[in-house]
Order: structure tokens, then C-alpha cells, then sequence
């Protein structure tokens, strides 16, 4: 163990007595600190000396659901069907902001085959993701704010009448002047599109945040080479395949004593509980929100929505379950996703390319209401921080609230759009100094076992590896350079958060926990909290069972998400699961270990711990020719202990964050590193841009399943590399059509990338076995996304020479790139000329 | 209006009375109820729905229900069993799932009733092959690598190759 992480772990207060050998082995990353400047560093271990004494994790493994998704058999919220079941619409505004003036539903309600309407009014309370911040109703109450904002809801006998009835209803709308634009939002005080909190203040201001660590304008005034410069980010949209569906049910339990009961497609079922409780007026205890398998979210689920307190309160009101599914355009008004940005960069270095000082101003463009903005717009500077050593570090953010949908976290939250700003200016600085840009990297890297400059704790740091991983896979040696106009190579690297140390309404609960239940046929059974949307933690949950109780994978069964049935995990999003929801799952499974290691020590009169369980077995670890079933290891331990069960929990440490007012948002238990290598091929004459290939390795800390690891990292790059060159979330100004409809509300409109488009992909996975991840993991599911789209910007300079530092690349903005520059390199030309 | 619908699928017979204007995927997912089949876009974008008609994959979201009558509808469900023993998963769904090639599984049954075709037509397909074959089908969670692989695996396994676990 180095010296300095002997002393950070000591100030934290030392490994948790039941993993030292999980803290000790490997530790394959030395430190870098002291920089090894062109140096090639040795990987450290093979795949095999790494894995580590384990029987299930580190193995590829099939999932416990991926059978059940391939045979059809998996049901989704649209799959379920109740007796009786009424469906739902819901009207949405044509205007991007106006005062409800009036609405009636007489006509609506007249029509056969109509059950009920609901209005924002008897919804009165309202909610929001952060508890700070509740400023939207479940319908809107007076004012719609955006183009597809939820004003009335039907429930009919079916989906056409309940559709003709949304048209029966006459609302009155006093049209109010839109701000599309949030430069614009953020001057004009006279147009407000929420009130403001308080005195003075501007309501179209969501959020501000200044925070300054260390002395910038010194650092750069110090700086041999400031690089200035202006990005663009502009939004984009999570499209999970699967719309949003909701189903509701009341169950009247006399006396008023009703149940209801909510099956959703959300990624935060325990959010949806609370929020559900709260706009309904409901005793938490009499609501249940079951989430069935999820079609996918990249935090596109990740709040409560429209439809489920409509479905709620429409099934109430009618005595009878209700379901509501999005169609495709509501889906993208729904939206949540990744902000515009507009960022201004000021990064000085010294002439050996050592980073001084960062000045970073950002404006998001937050839509229609805050949902996750508080924290979008600290995440848009704190996570800037890692894997450099940054030593003067400055940002201001200012979230504005304009007429457009609301956007939000999208994969890789607030930090893909900073995170593409200052990976190109790093490529910039690496051009003007005459530095290989992987070489500028390893310059600055921060270290393992620091603090950044912001105060955020970081343990476990495996980008060095990551690099060296990428440099040796894409040949960039030998190949950059050398390729020929039109053909080139981009690197970049991240680092993200697994897990908020924090929860998002304060807390010092468990953030995720699970309890197991063993029957005397060896069959254990795991009630877990968690919600798998598709990234696989119903098997993790699993592979940690079978390791450490030692039985064969098909005797588990999980039962996930279900608030009445299972402990409380806060949900899928900032990547907290493996990490999270590990580390709880081992905790319940080792409880539950030692009851059985005891009964059969006791039967063998050896001490427990030489009790191994392993393959559908209980032996002694002297002796293994001693041994017995798991399923009899279980009964004795029954038959001494009492019903086998165990209940485990995780919590986040104390002291990771920084002492400031803010200085919790951004902290994590770990953090997760990436770099990537693009291969680009540009056409001069089109402007077209074809990624050929991108090499992306990702330190997970441990891939407890690395198939599943290379298939979150594979399916970030994808992600990454389709914001980067096709998606464009952007709406239709008055020029173009109704002002603040959105251009392209469809799947063939709004472009995502098929089969034919997406480049090859490889995965890299790097270990870099964190102190305090379960078996040393950490997160997987949206780091390795950040340097996807700076890679390409950086490949498509090295292939000609042009700057793209708006998103998207596409033709027409890549090919204006390409005459600027041809414009330019005429210029001299024109002026000796005159 | 209803009408009663006479539809062939997975080799079963079902007499279902649908709203006339329905299509083929509402009338499999909520009158026959095979859920298997999913709908993402509505409108023939996504590929989520895809099922055959007498052996032709076809976007059943845009397909409206009378023109199923009298065909022979192969749905996902009906994939196991089809080149295999009765309640076998086909060799596709299997390297589906020892590949990792579904994660959230939403475009899964399409995916497989797509890739499922070229196989019927084609044992030794090309990587390109089998990306221009899955090019109607969007799959939001994996960036493809993984489904190509699995389709890769199924058809060795088809062709009777050795396949390493």
C-alpha cells in the first residue's frame, strides 16, 4: 500500500474490517502522480492474477433475465392488462406559455364511454425531484409553459374515446409572450415564466452557481499559453425504445381505507412513491408502485411524470384501474434531457503543458421547469475536476427557464457538455504547445488516493491505464499523423460519479438495501430495491448471492421494485447501483454466511471461517474432501438459527465532500475513469464525417460481469458518438412554423443512429479495484459515454485541420467549417493581391 | 365497430373481435395477447414490433389487421420451437442471452424476428450482411456490437459449428 494511501485511509477511518483482502489484493494501480511523461507504463497484473479468489464474480455470465427478454416472455408496463382496466389521455397545451383562463369538460364527460376527466385543480399540490425546488403540478393549475404541457386527463372505456374526449374539451387560453431563447429569459424580467422567489429576483432564473477554489486570475496571468475559447452543446434526448406507461388501481379498503396502487416504467420507484403519497394526498403506507421490466430510461424515467398521478387520481376517481401509455411525440415533451449549454473556456497552462488555472461561464438552457436542474448546474462545474490536477479552478453556471420541455439528466448528468468544452481546448493546448495530446494528459493526471481541488474525495483511479489502454489499441504511435488528409485520430478522457454520496432529499438512511429469505430447498430468494432498466442489477444482485453463499446461479430468484415487498433503493440514475445496491447485497449475503459457516463449524467442530461456500457446497477449507450440500448446510444452520434471513444495507461515508456550501453535490464514494480514441474519416467536399472506430476504456474498479460491463460501455460510446454526429433536440422558432413546437418529434425525424451507422466499438475494460466498491467495482453505465463526442471533435481536426466546437458534426455545420477555413487560408493570398 | 378477425400465429388459430381500423400489433398484443411484440414508435420507425408474414419480417404497427388474414404470423413467441424442440429457445434467443445482446430487451423481439430471417435466407451471413438486415431495427441500449455478435453465434450454431460458452 503507497504511503498516501495508507494515510487517506487511515483519515477516513480504515478498510471495513470484512474486505481486506478486497482492499489489498492487486492493488494494481501504482501512483502517477509524480508523472512518468512519456514513459510506457506497465499494465499492471493479467486478467487472471486480478480476478481474485472468486467462483462467479469476474466470470461472464448469462443474466438471470436475458432469457426471459430474448423468448418475449418479459412484461412491460404496456404488456399488463387488468380486469375492467379504462384507458387514459391526456390533453396537452398548443401554446408555449399561457394563462389558463377557463376550462370545461362538460362536452367531454357527455360523451359515451367516458368515465371521468381531471383538471390540474384537484391536483393542486406540487411536486418536483428536488425537494428544494417543487414547481410543477401533476396538470397545470393556472399556466402552461411549454408546447405539450399536461393541462386535463380522460379515462374512457378505450384509447380512441378517451382521444375524441381530450378534443371536447374547451380550454380558454390568454396567450402569454414565449421565451424560447435563454439568453433572452435571463435579461427580460418583464416576461416571467415562473414567479420569482423572492423580491427582485428574476423568475426566469432556475438556478445560479459561483464557486472559485483557489486563485484563477493568478494562475492565469502565471500561464505561458491561455486558451480561450466558445462551445455550443446542444441538447439532445434520451429515446429509450420503450414509452412511458403507467397503470393505476384503488382497491377500497372501507372506512376511506383505500390502497393504491401504481405500476410504472419509472427508474425511481421510490420517488414516485413519495411524490404519488404527496400530490395525492394518500398515506404513503396505503401506496404501492410496482415497477415491471423497464424499456430503457438514460434518466429519461427518472422523476415522476404527468401520467402517473393522472392514472392515480383517474382510477380514484372512477373505481377502476386506468392505464395511460405515451405515444411517441409525447415522449419527446416528456423529454428530461441533456441541457443546451452555451460555455465560454479560459484554460492556462505552463509551456510544458502543466494545467494552471481553468475560468469556466455556462449558461444551460433548463426548459420549462427544474426538475433536476439545482444539480445539473452544480454537476456542469464540480465534475470538471477529475482525472487532471487542476490547481486554480473556476465556474459560473446559470440555469434559465425558458418555454421549451423541461430538460434534465440525461446519460452522464451535467457533465458531458463541460467535459466536451475543455477535452477540445485540451487538444488545443496540446497543438499550440507541440505536446502529444495523450502525452498533455499523462502530464496532469491528479493521482489516485487525492482530493481535487473542489474537496471531492477520490480513492481509486485507474486512468492512467485507461490511456495506455487506448494509445496501444488504436495503434496511436504509429498511426497518428500518418494517416493522410481527411483520415485522423482524437483522444480524450473523463472521469463520473458512481453514486451521489448524498440523496436527493436529505437523509442519513441507507441509500439501497435488500433482504434475503433462504427455503430449506437451498432456493434464496432476494427482495431487492433496485431498478433494472435493462443495465442488468437484478443479476448483480444474483452473481453476489451465488458468490458468496456458493449456490448455483438458477437457485436465486430476485424479486425487484416492488415498495411493498422490497427495501428501499433510491433508484437508477447517477450511476449508483453496482456500486450501491453491491455493497448492500454483500453485506445481507455475509450476514447470512456466517449463520450457515457457524451451524456446519459447529457440526465439524472446526471454526467457522474454515467453512467454505462454493459450488452448490459447504467444505472444510483445511479439508475439502469434507463436505456437504449447500441445501443441507442450509437446514442445519435453519434447524440451529432459526428461519434463515438476513437483511443488508449501504450508506454512504462521511467525509468525501467539500466543506462549502454546494460541496456535497458532485461528491461520490468513487469515481469512475475513461479515455477513448476516435478514428475519423472526413470528406472535404460534403463535410460528412465517418467515425470508423472508437477504443474506450473504462475503469470500472472490478467487472463483476464483464459482458454486461462491455455492453454498458459499448452502449455509452454509441450514445456519445450519436449526440456527437446526428441528434438534434431543438425546437421551431416563428420563422419556421409554430414557435416553440418541437421540430421533430418522431423516431425518424429525430436521428438516431441503426446498425448501418454505428461504428465498431471496443471495449477496454481496466480494474482498478476500489478500497470500498463491492469486490473492488464501481460504476459502468455512463462514464465511458463523456469523451465520445471531444474524441471525434479532436479526430476530425486531426483529419483536417478544422475546429468543431458547436455540436452536432454534422455535413452542413463540419462542411461551413471546412470553407471558413478555405476562406482563411485565401485571405493572405487576396490581401497581397490589393 | 368491431369485426371478428381470424389470424394464424405461431401455427395457433384465434378468432379475435378487433376495433376495424387496429393493426396487427394492437390486435396481437391486446386481443390475442401475445405481448411479446412491442411497440415503440407508433409509425414503422423503430422496428420494435417487427413480425412475419408468411416468413417476411414486416412492421406490424403499420400493418393494418386484414392483411394478416389468411397469412401465417410468426411472432417472437413462436421463435422457440421453430428450429429447435418444442419449447427450446432458438439458437438466436440463446446468443442473445450468453451474449448480453439484450439489455433492456424492448427491441429484442424485433431484433430477433429480423435477424431470425436472414438466417432462414442466409447461413453465412457478413457482419455488413447482418447490419444491413437489423438496419430497421433501433436498439437504444447496446450500440449493436453485442446483437452482432450473438447473430454471428447463432448462425454457427445453426450451421452445426462448434460454439465456445
Amino acid at each position: 500500500m503507497s504511503a498516501e494511501k495508507q494515510e487517506f485511509e487511515s483519515a477516513r477511518g480504515g478498510v471495513p474490517a470484512d474486505q481486506p483482502e478486497v482492499a489489498e489484493r492487486g492493488t494494481p494501480v501504482v501512483d502517477h502522480a509524480e508523472s512518468h511523461a512519456g514513459e510506457p507504463i506497465p499494465m499492471h497484473g493479467s486478467r487472471e492474477e486480478r480476478a481474485g479468489p472468486y467462483n462467479v464474480i469476474g466470470q461472464r455470465q448469462r443474466k438471470t433475465d436475458g432469457l426471459e427478454k430474448s423468448t418475449g416472455r418479459a412484461r412491460y408496463t404496456d404488456d399488463l392488462t387488468l380486469p375492467g382496466m379504462l384507458h387514459g389521455k391526456i390533453l396537452r397545451s398548443p401554446h408555449p406559455h399561457a394563462r389558463i383562463v377557463s376550462i370545461d369538460t362538460r362536452e367531454a364527460l357527455s360523451l359515451p364511454g367516458v368515465f371521468a376527466v381531471v383538471t390540474g385543480d384537484e391536483m393542486p399540490i406540487p411536486f418536483g425531484i428536488i425537494v428544494w425546488t417543487p414547481d410543477e403540478n401533476a396538470l397545470a393549475t393556472n399556466k402552461v409553459r411549454y408546447i405539450g404541457d399536461a393541462v386535463a386527463a380522460v379515462a374512457a372505456v378505450d384509447e380512441d374515446t378517451a382521444l375524441r374526449a381530450t378534443e371536447l374539451i374547451r380550454v380558454e387560453y390568454e396567450v402569454l409572450e414565449a421565451m424560447l431563447d435563454p439568453h433572452e429569459a435571463a435579461r427580460r424580467t418583464d416576461v416571467q415564466i415562473h414567479e420569482a422567489k423572492k423580491e427582485g429576483h428574476n423568475g426566469n432564473i432556475s438556478k445560479i452557481v459561483k464557486l472559485e477554489f483557489g486563485d484563477v486570475e493568478p494562475g492565469l496571468a502565471e500561464s505561458d499559453v491561455v486558451i480561450e475559447g466558445e462551445y455550443y452543446f446542444e441538447g439532445t434526448t434520451h429515446t429509450p425504445i420503450e414509452p412511458h406507461c403507467a397503470i393505476g388501481q384503488w382497491d377500497e379498503g372501507g372506512a376511506g381505507a383505500g390502497r393504491l396502487t401504481v405500476w410504472s416504467s419509472t427508474q425511481v420507484p421510490h420517488y414516485l412513491h413519495r411524490e404519488l403519497a404527496k400530490v395525492l394526498e394518500i398515506d404513503p403506507a396505503r401506496v404501492r408502485v410496482i415497477q415491471p421490466h423497464v424499456g430503457g430510461g438514460f434518466g429519461g424515467k427518472s422523476e415522476p411524470f404527468d401520467l402517473e398521478f393522472c392514472v392515480a387520481k383517474l382510477a380514484i376517481k372512477t373505481g377502476r384501474p386506468v392505464k395511460i401509455l405515451y405515444t411517441r411525440e409525447e415522449v419527446f415533451y416528456a423529454h428530461r434531457g441533456r441541457h443546451p449549454f452555451h460555455m465560454k473556456y479560459r484554460v492556462g497552462a505552463t509551456a510544458d503543458g502543466k494545467l494552471k488555472a481553468v475560468d469556466a461561464r455556462t449558461l444551460l438552457d433548463g426548459g420549462a421547469y427544474s426538475s433536476f436542474g439545482l444539480v445539473t448546474t452544480y454537476y456542469s462545474g464540480q465534475l470538471l475536476a477529475a482525472p487532471y490536477e487542476i490547481p486554480a479552478y473556476r465556474f459560473n453556471s446559470t440555469r434559465v427557464f425558458t418555454n421549451k420541455p423541461a430538460c434534465g439528466p440525461k446519460r452522464g448528468h451535467g457533465s458531458v457538455q463541460p467535459r466536451f468544452a475543455f477535452e477540445v481546448t485540451l487538444d488545443k493546448l496540446a497543438v499550440q504547445l507541440g505536446i502529444d495530446p495523450i502525452e498533455l494528459r499523462r502530464r496532469n493526471f491528479m493521482g489516485s488516493f487525492r482530493r481535487t481541488v473542489n474537496e471531492l474525495r477520490v480513492t481509486s483511479n485507474g486512468f492512467m491505464e485507461c490511456l495506455d489502454a487506448v494509445e496501444h489499441a488504436s495503434g496511436w504511435r504509429e498511426r497518428r499523423g500518418k494517416m493522410g488528409y481527411g483520415r485522423g485520430l482524437g483522444v480524450a478522457g473523463s472521469c463520473y460519479i458512481s453514486g451521489t454520496n448524498y440523496p436527493i432529499y436529505p437523509n442519513r438512511m441507507p441509500q439501497s438495501a435488500v433482504q434475503i429469505q433462504v427455503d430449506r430447498s437451498g432456493r434464496v430468494a432476494v427482495f431487492s430495491g433496485a431498478s433494472d432498466i435493462g443495465q442488468g442489477s437484478t443479476s448483480l444482485v444474483a452473481y453476489i448471492v451465488c458468490e458468496e453463499l456458493g449456490v448455483p446461479l438458477d437457485y436465486v430468484r430476485v424479486l425487484p421494485s416492488d415498495t411493498d415487498f422490497t427495501p428501499v433503493d433510491l433508484g437508477s440514475y447517477s450511476s449508483r447501483v453496482t456500486f450501491m445496491l453491491g455493497n448492500a447485497c454483500v453485506d445481507a449475503a455475509r450476514k447470512l454466511k456466517a449463520l450457515v459457516q457457524e451451524a456446519v463449524g459447529a457440526e465439524w467442530d472446526i471454526p467457522p471461517k474454515r467453512v467454505l461456500l462454493a459450488g452448490g457446497q459447504a467444505m472444510d477449507a483445511m479439508d475439502t474432501g469434507r463436505n456437504m450440500s449447500i441445501v443441507k448446510a442450509f437446514n442445519l444452520a435453519e434447524a440451529r438459527h432459526g428461519t434463515l434471513g438476513s437483511v443488508g444495507s449501504y450508506n454512504t461515508p462521511n467525509d468525501v465532500h467539500g466543506e462549502y456550501r454546494g460541496g456535497t453535490i458532485g461528491a461520490s464514494p468513487a469515481y469512475s475513469f475513461t479515455a477513448h480514441v476516435a478514428e475519423v474519416e472526413v470528406d472535404d467536399e460534403t463535410g460528412f464525417v465517418e467515425v470508423k472506430r472508437i477504443w474506450v476504456a473504462h475503469d470500472c474498479g472490478r467487472a463483476i460481469n464483464p459482458t454486461i460491463v462491455e455492453g454498458q460501455i459499448e452502449g455509452s460510446a454509441y450514445m456519445g458518438f450519436a449526440e456527437a454526429l446526428m441528434e438534434q433536440n431543438i425546437y421551431k422558432d416563428a420563422d419556421h412554423g409554430r414557435a416553440g413546437l418541437h421540430n421533430a418529434p418522431s423516431l425518424l425525424d429525430y436521428r438516431i443512429p441503426t446498425s448501418v451507422d454505428t461504428p465498431e466499438l471496443q471495449a477496454l475494460i481496466v480494474e482498478s479495484i476500489d478500497p470500498e466498491g463491492p469486490y473492488g467495482a464501481k460504476e459502468a453505465g455512463e462514464g465511458p459515454l463523456h469523451p465520445s463526442i471531444p474524441a471525434i471533435a479532436n479526430a476530425i481536426y486531426d483529419a483536417v485541420g478544422v475546429r468543431m466546437d458547436r455540436l452536432p458534426f454534422s455535413p452542413p455545420l463540419v462542411w461551413r467549417a471546412l470553407r471558413e477555413r478555405d476562406e482563411a487560408a485565401r485571405e493572405p493570398e487576396r490581401m497581397a493581391a490589393d | 365497430m368491431k369485426d371478428l378477425v381470424t389470424l394464424h400465429v405461431n401455427g395457433d388459430t384465434h378468432q379475435v373481435a378487433v376495433p376495424t381500423h387496429w393493426t396487427l400489433l394492437e390486435s396481437l398484443r391486446y386481443a390475442v395477447g401475445l405481448t411479446g411484440s412491442k411497440q415503440g414508435c407508433d409509425k414503422g420507425d423503430c422496428g420494435a414490433c417487427t413480425v412475419w408474414l408468411d416468413g417476411i419480417p414486416t412492421l406490424s404497427c403499420i400493418t393494418p389487421v386484414y392483411e394478416a388474414v389468411d397469412k401465417q404470423v410468426r411472432t417472437v413467441e413462436g421463435l422457440a420451437g421453430m428450429r429447435t424442440a418444442p419449447g427450446v429457445a432458438h439458437p438466436l434467443q440463446d446468443a442473445f442471452d450468453v451474449c448480453g445482446a439484450a439489455q433492456c430487451g424492448f427491441c429484442t423481439p424485433g431484433i430477433l424476428m429480423s435477424a431470425a430471417a436472414l438466417l432462414e435466407e442466409n447461413a453465412a451471413p457478413s457482419r455488413d450482411e447482418i447490419k444491413d438486415a437489423l438496419s430497421g431495427n433501433l436498439c437504444r441500449c447496446t450500440g449493436y456490437t453485442k446483437i452482432l455478435d450473438a447473430v454471428e453465434m447463432a448462425a454457427r450454431t445453426l450451421r452445426g459449428e462448434e460454439v465456445a460458452a
